[in-house]
């Protein structure tokens, strides 16, 4: 029986059921019984993102004439009373030079967000530039066998947040790899559990900048004749490590403890053992094996900021770390708008994960 | 010699001054074509005998023959029908069989495991469903599936536990003589474990007492002298019908009024309350 995809089903699939709400709301259809549905879904969540906005920009606001009031005393007490009242002209007038350096205001993280749209479009402009300036001459190298030139100037913001998004694939799909064919293996084993319980214990615990380390110690070594930059290698593989162990203690979890009624259908229709494996205990324990996936997604998206930061690999951690060293004058707002943009793709990572759980796996609640 | 034969079966859970003796002394012969029912109460031990049967389970002491041969392990020959269905639930009904089949029948071409799951599936009348997973079926449906994938293997016995067990009364009534036609068809022997005096009556040939456990035996035996097929209203007049129901039915409540006086002692609480709720009622 096909059922007809309506944005109903699509975004309540995805997690996203609100949104059918909304277009119900635009479209007229709203029946009255939905409304007390309505006023929890739309109307609550857009009053409460309100109250945030309107707590933050107090709170930002009282911050800044605190840090004003400060440098108007520092000033009086160390040049005297002209200079006081100059900074207190200087700051009210907006002036760059002088501004008290705080929790950006809402407005200003809105300003630092299309600044940085316009400075990825200006880059993207002298890419273009660069590449069409290039063209005959790389033609020429690439005849001659020499490599071509490439663009090396300076990431813009989404350049970093794709290398970022890069970075975490590539971690989660290692994380992948490893820990559901190995989480098999130890939950079909009780002699495989008892000999790696201790070193899932003790290595789940670790944190991302040790994992960071004992990555580097090792991938250092192993590409000590390649003069490439391996950061990116670094850090793809201290993520995978770092967030790997949820799916593997979960796919454990989920095969050793497959109903012991479909494993009396395995024996009584005599299945071999990976027809076992494949046709019986697999398709059991997928909720859980994806339970465990979306907390590695999850994880491998927070340690992520923190190991980019120190293996120096582009990205938005290292755009967050460079920002406040930098300490200019939109540095704190360009600070929160990378946390926005964390936080944001780290709930559509949730809910991608979410849909393909949905797709692939039967609900095990009314199972019979 | 018997076709199935149990000799002195006990089976005993844990070890040690743990040890619980399940079952005791089971012997049982079951000939050929025979359809023999073991009729007991909840927790007298009916599924750990049906488990031995089925090769699921091995017997503490004693042996289980099967054609002369003992039973190790599960084989195709002796279909198993579960209480609770034990449908794969990420299957749909044509998948459920088809796996079943393809075990049974290693040798035979996807046409021919296609052709036959469509042929026990429709016995079961669910033609229209073979596409629906298990949780889209009713109780009844699903108990349907699981006597389609046990019987599309073609065993040579049928074991059911319980398997109306948990269905309403009506879905019950059907479901049994849809079984009863199936097994009328090719004469396979079978044994049907339940907790209900009339089905077995209905259904089978004789009726076993399994008496409560632990230490659960089996009891006498009742021959059920009324000639198939049998109808249910027509039943309910036969004399025959009436002796041996009251028969077994005064034998069950005779062993479960021993039990009950058996359990003499009694208990006296200690005569003590919380300081708390002494204090404030003073």
């Amino acid at each position: 029986m096909k059922q007809s995809i309506t944005l109903g089903r699509v975004t309540k699939f995805i997690g996203l059921g609100f949104l059918s709400t909304l277009k119900d709301l635009f479209t007229g259809k709203l029946e009255k019984e939905d409304l007390t549905s309505f006023l929890r879904k739309v109307v609550v969540p857009i009053a409460s993102i309100l109250l945030f906005l309107g707590l933050w920009h107090m709170g930002s606001m009282s911050l800044y004439n605190t840090e004003a009031e400060f440098k108007i005393e520092k000033a009086l007490k160390d040049q005297g009373p002209e200079a006081a009242e100059a900074m207190r002209e200087c700051i009210a007038s907006g002036d760059i030079s002088c501004q008290p350096n705080t929790l950006p205001s809402p407005v200003q993280v809105w300003d630092s967000y299309k600044s940085l749209l316009k400075d990825h479009q200006i880059i993207n402009a002298d890419k273009a530039a660069f590449a069409e300036k290039t063209a005959s001459l790389n033609e020429k190298r690439i005849a001659e066998g020499k490599a071509a030139i490439t663009y090396t100037g300076r990431p813009s913001f989404v350049d970093q947040i794709f290398r970022s998004l890069k970075t975490v694939f590539a971690g989660f799909l290692l994380a992948l790899l490893i820990a559901v064919p190995l989480g098999i293996l130890i939950g079909l084993s009780a002699t495989l559990k008892s000999s790696f319980n201790w070193f899932i214990q003790i290595f789940k615990p670790v944190s991302p900048v040790v994992w960071y380390l004992l990555v580097f110690m090792i991938v250092k070594t192993l590409l000590i004749d390649s003069n490439e930059d391996s950061s990116f290698t670094i850090s793809f593989i201290s993520v995978g490590l770092c967030s790997m162990w949820a799916t593997l203690v979960n796919t454990a979890m989920g095969v050793s403890s497959v109903d012991k009624d479909y494993i009396n259908v395995a024996k009584v229709l005599k299945l071999g053992p990976f027809q076992k494996i494949f046709k019986v205990v697999l398709p059991s324990s997928l909720p859980l094996i994806f339970t465990g996936l979306k907390i590695t997604l999850s994880v491998a998206w927070m340690v992520l900021i923190a190991i980019e930061l120190l293996a120096q690999s582009p990205g938005l951690g290292l755009f967050v770390w460079e920002e406040f060293q930098n300490g200019a004058n939109d540095s704190n707002a360009k600070i929160i708008v990378a946390m926005f943009v964390i936080g944001i793709i780290g709930f559509l990572l949730d809910r991608l994960m979410l849909t393909i759980q949905n797709w692939v796996s039967f609900d095990k609640t009314d199972a019979i | 010699m018997a076709y199935l034969e149990l000799n002195n079966i006990h089976k005993t859970y844990g070890q040690g001054e743990y040890a619980t003796e399940v079952l005791s002394n089971i012997n049982l012969s079951i000939e050929e074509g025979e359809f023999v029912a073991i009729v007991g109460f909840t927790g007298s031990g009916k599924t750990t005998l049906v488990n031995l049967i089925n090769g699921l389970l091995e017997p503490t002491s004693g042996e289980v023959l099967f054609k002369g041969n003992p039973v190790s392990g599960t084989s195709h020959e002796r279909g198993v029908i579960f209480q609770n269905y034990s449908l794969l639930p990420w299957l749909t009904v044509g998948q459920n069989v088809y796996m079943a089949v393809k075990e049974a029948f290693p040798k035979k071409s996807k046409k021919e495991l296609n052709e036959l799951v469509k042929e026990y599936v429709d016995m079961v009348s669910l033609t229209h469903a073979i596409n629906k997973r298990p949780k889209e079926l009713s109780g009844g449906m699903r108990q349907r599936v699981a006597v389609a994938r046990a019987l599309a293997m073609k065993p040579e016995m049928i074991i059911m536990d319980e398997p109306l067990g948990a269905l309403d009364a009506l879905t019950r009534g059907n479901l049994q003589d849809e079984i009863l036609n199936i097994w009328g068809k090719d004469k396979r022997t079978a044994l049907l474990i339940t907790n209900d005096v009339d089905e077995g009556i209905y259904m089978a040939d004789r009726i076993i007492p399994l008496k409560p456990g632990p230490n659960a035996t089996l009891g006498p035996e009742f021959k059920i002298d009324i000639e198939r097929p049998r109808d249910k209203t027509e039943m309910n007049d036969n004399e025959n019908y009436k002796q041996t129901r009251n028969a077994i039915i005064e034998y069950l409540m005779d062993i479960g009024n021993d039990r009950k006086s058996e359990a003499k002692e009694e208990f006296v609480l200690p005569d003590i309350a919380p300081k708390d709720f002494v204090y404030q009622f003073k």
